[in-house]
């Protein structure tokens, strides 16, 4: 019997929902670590009994949990993690250089073949690789040190390294992007990386078009179609289709293309999803109302998805990391929200249903299909 | 010597410990000895205290023992002798702020 574990990191706690492949009635799990923020949560594609969990507060620092049992049990593994050599500066927010300090773990991202490889994308922005399941973790300095790295600037959520994809037909080429640095690519593994910029547009940074700079706020790929990237940046929705290279405006007629997650159908590579939030200052729904926005022709065309969700009095916020799809047939989709709602589709968004309801802030969203 | 530190609820969990720990410390009992010595029992509380590698205390945590607060005193100071004897705790304390 298929079924869906669905990981929620919170700022006070980890929760674990689970259902069978109905995906109608849900078991919460937890709270795990309760009190901790958890940024990620992420479950091992080839293990996916084997997770990791991304553990920290301001008072205690970083932590890492892992689980080889799904999340029945957890240990601690290595928390260190030290920049490669000497790590110079970037720059702060008023332009003056300032020296990389690791703060947190945002993201982790397990090897698609070995339960004991993740990649780890931190704040102050950079990547950090563990092979033998997380009891010790070093840096891939190539990315800090390519040429651009002293450029680099926080955005307003510190300067954080937050999206890692791997592509299913060649590991050893991966997409990252940093906020507010851009994105940027490896093919060699990690040891070197260009920034993949080309194309975007940011005018509240100098150079509207510049190398680096850019408030990149979320990437998804289909694993069908590795060179196909779609972004979720500060303004703008995009697309490239040749690995980054270039990159296009797919905004089309969204209410506003300000946003922080985005995702692609598991099995239709041309439809994805973005959750439209009214910005600068606001982040919240337009209107009050939480709306998914479908595209099923790869943008410029969006139609919303409303049914289930609250269209009046909404002023949530969903986060970079909170959006997930399972692959099931047909495809669930889950987003939790800054007011501690986690809601579910079974039905690729066309209904809804809130699946966890009060649950703290919610940071990240992972779904795990279940065989 | 047997030194007792009284760590916050969060390190506890860590720890898996339900009260407070003793650690043996060997030769001068200091504030950067009794750390040392916890770190080594307890591993999962490296980096949680103090920096990795700086030894830095966390900006939220502070230091107390027999009601002096040695959270800004060097970390070769002298904890009082009631603690190195094991009759008073030392106190990890993390800091009551934040939501």
């Amino acid at each position: 019997m298929s079924g869906v574990r669905v990981l929620v990191g919170t700022r006070k706690g980890a929760f674990i929902l689970t259902s069978d492949g109905k995906r109608d009635r849900w078991e919460i799990e937890g709270p795990h670590f309760g009190g901790w923020e958890m940024y990620h949560l992420k479950g091992s594609p080839a293990d996916p009994n084997r997770l990791y969990a991304s553990q920290g507060t301001g008072w205690f620092g970083q932590l890492i949990q892992r689980s080889s049992d799904g999340g029945k049990t957890w240990e601690p593994v290595d928390n260190k993690f030290v920049y490669d050599g000497t790590p110079g500066t970037h720059l702060w927010y008023d332009g003056t250089p300032h020296p990389w300090e690791f703060k947190r773990v945002w993201h982790l991202e397990p090897s698609l073949s070995d339960p004991d490889t993740v990649y780890a994308g931190v704040e102050d922005a950079a990547m950090f690789r563990t092979t033998d399941g997380g009891r010790s973790w070093h840096e891939l300095p190539g990315l800090r040190n390519h040429g651009t790295g002293s450029k680099w600037q926080p955005g307003a959520g510190g300067l954080c390294l937050h999206t890692i994809l791997i592509d299913p037909s060649n590991p050893k080429r991966i997409f990252i992007a940093i906020s507010a640095a851009g994105a940027f690519r490896t093919d060699d593994g990690g040891e070197t990386w260009k920034p993949i910029n080309q194309g975007l547009f940011s005018k509240y940074i100098p150079e509207p078009t510049a190398e680096v700079g850019h408030c990149v706020h979320r990437l998804a790929m289909h694993r069908s179609r590795p060179n196909t990237l779609f972004m979720q940046k500060h303004w703008d929705v995009m697309r490239t289709d040749d690995g980054g290279e270039s990159w296009q405006k797919i905004s089309g007629n969204l209410p506003t293309d300000f946003g922080f997650v985005i995702d692609v159908h598991t099995h239709e590579p041309e439809t994805i999803y973005v959750v439209p939030i009214k910005s600068d200052s606001e982040h919240y729904p337009p209107d009050g109302k939480l709306r998914v926005y479908r595209s099923r022709s790869g943008g410029n065309e969006w139609e919303p998805l409303t049914k289930g969700l609250p269209q009046n009095d909404c002023y949530v916020n969903v986060l970079r990391d909170a959006m997930s799809v399972d692959a099931l047939d047909s495809c669930g989709i889950y987003f939790g929200t800054t007011g501690g709602q986690v809601y579910g589709s079974a039905d690729a968004g066309n209904t809804w249903k809130p699946i966890a309801e009060h649950l703290p802030a919610v940071l990240s969203v992972e779904a795990q299909t279940l065989s | 010597m047997n030194v007792r530190v009284e760590l916050p609820a969060h390190l506890r969990t860590l720890a898996r410990v339900a009260d407070e720990v003793a650690v043996d410390v060997a030769g001068a009992v200091t504030v950067g000895a009794v750390l040392d010595a916890l770190e080594r029992d307890y591993p999962v509380l490296c980096g949680t205290i103090r920096d990795h590698i700086t030894h830095k205390r966390r900006p939220f945590i502070r230091f107390f023992a027999c009601e002096e607060d040695l959270s800004l005193e060097p970390p070769d100071t002298a904890l009082p002798e009631a603690v190195a004897l094991g009759a008073e705790p030392f106190l990890v304390v993390g800091a009551l702020a934040g939501g």
